[in-house]
């Protein structure tokens, strides 16, 4: 979603992304001019009159899990993204008796938060396992 | 004489030209300062609608629609912007 009508976003789509993406961008491009929406999100930059680059998490029950909002000239990382959905997936399939520590990806261990586990995290996990 | 401008990633704007307008005591009385407002993680997004473009058809989108279903909701700051 940006301040560019649906006009320059079918432009976009037609002239360059369609030359990097198959078929062009398979989800919906949407237009906020005035920045209404982006305004009620706060990624709305009154001053420039743009939208920072923020990405929302929104959950099946309209719940935003998470947000990450980027000045323009530093792109997104999809793969973190991805690996977020995954873990909020996971916390939702156990209905939170997991918890998903810090490094946490698809395979890794997770965690089940209750009375044994406190002041013996050390037990379970270690700062190597922060990193891929 | 149009100068040539420097192209970032930050989609450039313009404004009035000249000194800027000093707002009275008054008018700042009339019109409170907006408050910035941020939405909050474990809270509800707010629901919108929103026209948009989707392969080869304009189209209409509500938030709530996809309700039952994981959305990743996307801004920046413009079309053809590089990153």
């Amino acid at each position: 979603m940006s301040i560019d009508s649906m006009f320059v976003h079918k432009m976009w789509d037609d002239n360059e992304l369609s030359k990097m993406v198959d078929g062009g961008v398979p989800f919906p491009m949407l237009s906020d001019a005035g920045g209404k929406v982006g305004k009620i999100f706060g990624v709305f930059d009154e001053t420039a009159g743009v939208e920072a680059r923020g990405r929302f998490l929104i959950d099946p029950d309209g719940v935003i899990q998470g947000f990450e909002v980027l000045t323009p000239p530093v792109g997104r990382n999809v793969s973190e993204t991805i690996r977020q959905i995954q873990a909020f997936q996971l916390i939702r399939e156990t209905k939170g008796a997991e918890a998903t520590p810090s490094g946490w990806k698809p395979g890794k261990k997770t965690l089940k938060p209750g009375p044994e586990l406190v002041g013996n995290v050390w037990k379970e996990w270690n700062t190597s396992m922060a990193f891929d | 004489m149009a100068e040539e401008a420097e192209v970032g990633c930050a989609r450039p704007t313009g404004g009035p030209v000249g000194e800027e307008q000093v707002e009275t005591q008054e008018q700042q009385q009339v019109q409170p300062r907006e408050e910035r407002s941020m939405v909050m993680v474990g809270q509800k997004a707010p629901d919108f609608v929103a026209p948009g473009y989707q392969k080869g058809k304009f189209v209409n989108v509500k938030l709530s629609d996809y309700l039952g279903k994981w959305v990743v909701l996307c801004f920046y700051p413009g079309d053809f912007t590089f990153v």
